[in-house]
This record gives structure tokens, C-alpha cells and sequence, in this order.
């Protein structure tokens, strides 16, 4: 498979929120606002392309037995090595995604492409891998960020367009997070029936 | 096995313990710069800012004279922890207050930090003349749409942060 297919593959017709419905938990919790889901999705993209590609290295010679260990151990590091950049470089997006940026380490998308890609492929397929489903990630977050801040806070991206700060407060809310996230994902496999 | 798993955390925990050494000035940096932040949001021009960690104060002055005291004060709001610093001036007034950090509802309490209408009445509060409770409870304080309890905590939050100002200034006269 061509290097650009494997990433329009997590892109689109493996999108993992929208067809996989892999790691709700940072999808649903850190999308109040365009800008709060890219980043929640880049971050995570940041652990799934580095993961992937240090899994795929180590993987032949990690024993069966302790793989999952191993792999986890691997992410952490780098989910870790996120925290701290993030807290040094970035302190007010790192205070606004908090404890969802530890949760890197559990999010399924990651061990799960570690288990079903990385370690059975090679280095480069398997960065592919972790950009395409890592950008179909950061996509997802970041529309439905949007449309629960354009319908919650009357806002794009922080900048308000309605005057006043009051939207459809539900949207904002947790309510308002499942159904968004119901409707874009009819829509999506709506449209990717069709093609 | 035992040797693949422990050659793998030994390598994690190298690279980790580096990175921590390369970000530890950064994130302290981060830090110290949020402080002087917050605290010149809530008071006047100072220069010179010391931070008492027993009574969780800064005191601010401009060379030698006493700017006022930012004091954190922490209360329960509605979503958990809702943590403030209080600017006082030395005549007993507030100057301003900043949120630190809460967990109130976006849309609803989170408003707290946003909301020109609630932050501005706080800016040159004289306890003397105005009674710090929200309207609903008899006080001069104009409370959040629909987030009466998150107003309620911030108006504690501040009457805290006043009677630390009070204990400051009560042992300074006894000195």
C-alpha cells in the first residue's frame, strides 16, 4: 500500500472517532471549543507517529509474553515527554486539556494501532499510519470543536460572532457533546456510503 | 523476557529524567511568569514583589513603599476548588481580583472569568461601604446569571482574602 494511501485510510474510512468510535473519552471531554479539540488531536497525533515508529523498531525483538507491557511503558514515555514540553512551552493550553493529557497513555487509538499496525510493520509504514489515524483524530476533535463552539459559545475559534457570550449553552455542556458527535457521525458515513 | 522489559524501562526513565532536567527551568519559568502575571492584574504598578508561603500572600512594593498585598483565597464554587488573588491596597480596598483556576460549568459559573459586568464591580470594592454578599442575600454584589452559587463563593473567596488582609495589617500595628 502506497505511503499516502495508509494515511487517507486513518484519515477517512478508518477515521477513528467517527467509524472506529476509538477514544471517546478526550473526544467528548475536550471538544467545548475549535481550538481546545486540534490541540487535544495534535497532541495525541504527536504520541501516535513517535509510539508507532519506536514500537515498529523494537517490536521484533520484544517477547510475546510482556508486549503490552513494553508498549505501554513506550507510550508513557512519550506521553511524559508531551506533558513536559507542553507544561514549559505551552502552560495555558496544558491547563486548559489537564488531566487529558496524561489519559494519552490509555487512549485506545494509540495501544490499539501499536498492537494492530506498528508491531507488525516497518518504521516508515507504520509513522504513515500513526499520521493518517493521528489527523483523522485531530480533523474529528476539530469539527466537532467547532460546531459545538459555533453553537455553544456563538464563536469560531475564540472569535465571537454573535456579540455577547450567550450560545446554546447545552452545546457547550456534556449533552450537548453526544449529540453533536451522534449527528457528525451520520453524516460522515452518510457521505462516505455514497463515494 | 525480564531483560527486555527492564533494558526498556531503564531507557524510558534515562530519557525522561533527561527531558525533566531540560524542561525543569521552562516549566519554573512558566510558572514564576503566571504569578507576576496574576499578581500585576491585581494590583498597581510595583517593582518589587515577595510572596509569604505561610499566609499565601504576596506583599508588592514600589521602591520601598507598599504597593498592597495579592492574597489567595480558595472556596468551594459549584464544580469544586474555585482559587483567587485579591489585590488589597493598604487603605483596606480592593483593587482587583484574578481567577487562579476553577472547575465551575462552562457557560454557567465559568462565566466568572469572563464576564465584564461581575469582574468590573469588584475593581475598587470598599468593604466599608458596600456589603460583600450577593444581592439575593441582602449584599451589594451582583451576582452571575444563573450561577448564584459561584458568585456566592467568590464573594467568600474575597471576605477570606479581606480578613487575611486584616490579620497582615493586625500584626503589623502590634509590632
Amino acid at each position: 500500500m502506497s505511503k499516502f494511501k495508509l494515511i487517507t485510510e486513518g484519515l477517512v474510512k478508518n477515521n477513528p472517532t467517527f467509524v472506529l468510535l476509538l477514544g471517546m473519552c478526550p473526544t467528548l471531554a475536550t471538544t467545548t471549543s475549535a481550538i481546545n479539540g486540534l490541540s487535544m488531536g495534535l497532541a495525541t497525533l504527536f504520541v501516535l507517529v513517535l509510539s508507532n515508529m519506536a514500537i515498529s523498531a523494537i517490536a521484533p525483538v520484544v517477547p510475546d509474553k510482556v508486549h503490552i507491557p513494553v508498549y505501554i511503558v513506550v507510550i508513557a514515555t512519550f506521553v511524559t515527554l508531551l506533558q513536559l514540553l507542553m507544561q514549559a512551552y505551552t502552560p495555558a493550553m496544558y491547563e486548559t486539556l489537564g488531566l487529558f493529557i496524561p489519559l494519552i497513555v490509555v487512549n485506545c487509538i494509540v495501544l490499539g494501532r501499536a498492537e494492530a499496525y506498528a508491531s507488525k510493520h516497518g518504521v516508515v509504514e507504520s509513522a504513515c499510519d500513526g499520521l493518517g489515524v493521528g489527523l483523522g483524530f485531530t480533523c474529528s476533535l476539530t469539527v466537532l470543536g467547532l460546531v459545538r463552539e459555533i453553537l455553544g459559545s456563538g464563536s469560531v475559534f475564540g472569535y465571537n460572532f454573535i456579540g455577547g457570550n450567550d450560545g446554546m449553552l447545552a452545546f457547550v455542556m456534556a449533552p450537548g457533546a453526544f449529540l453533536c458527535l451522534g449527528y457528525l457521525m451520520v453524516l460522515f458515513n452518510k457521505f462516505l456510503k455514497k463515494n | 523476557m525480564v531483560t527486555v522489559l527492564g533494558l526498556t524501562c531503564l531507557l524510558c526513565s534515562a530519557i525522561l529524567g533527561g527531558a525533566y532536567v531540560l524542561t525543569k527551568e521552562p516549566i519554573d519559568k512558566a510558572a514564576a511568569d503566571k504569578t507576576k502575571q496574576a499578581v500585576s492584574q491585581v494590583l498597581p504598578h510595583f517593582t518589587e514583589v515577595e510572596y509569604n508561603e505561610e499566609g499565601r500572600y504576596y506583599t508588592a512594593k514600589d521602591a520601598d513603599a507598599l504597593v498592597g498585598y495579592a492574597i489567595e483565597s480558595t472556596t468551594v464554587g459549584f464544580g469544586g476548588a474555585l482559587s483567587l488573588i485579591v489585590g488589597v491596597t493598604p487603605d483596606g480596598v480592593v483593587y482587583n481580583t484574578s481567577v487562579l483556576s476553577h472547575s465551575e460549568t462552562p457557560g454557567l459559573g465559568a462565566k466568572c472569568t469572563t464576564d465584564q459586568k461581575f469582574m468590573s464591580q469588584w475593581k475598587g470594592f470598599n468593604p466599608a461601604v458596600k456589603k460583600l454578599s450577593v444581592t439575593k442575600d441582602g449584599g451589594d454584589v451582583d451576582a452571575i446569571t444563573a450561577s448564584t452559587i459561584t458568585s456566592r463563593a467568590y464573594a467568600l473567596a474575597v471576605e477570606n482574602a479581606l480578613n487575611t488582609f486584616n490579620k497582615i495589617q493586625g500584626g503589623q500595628d502590634n509590632e
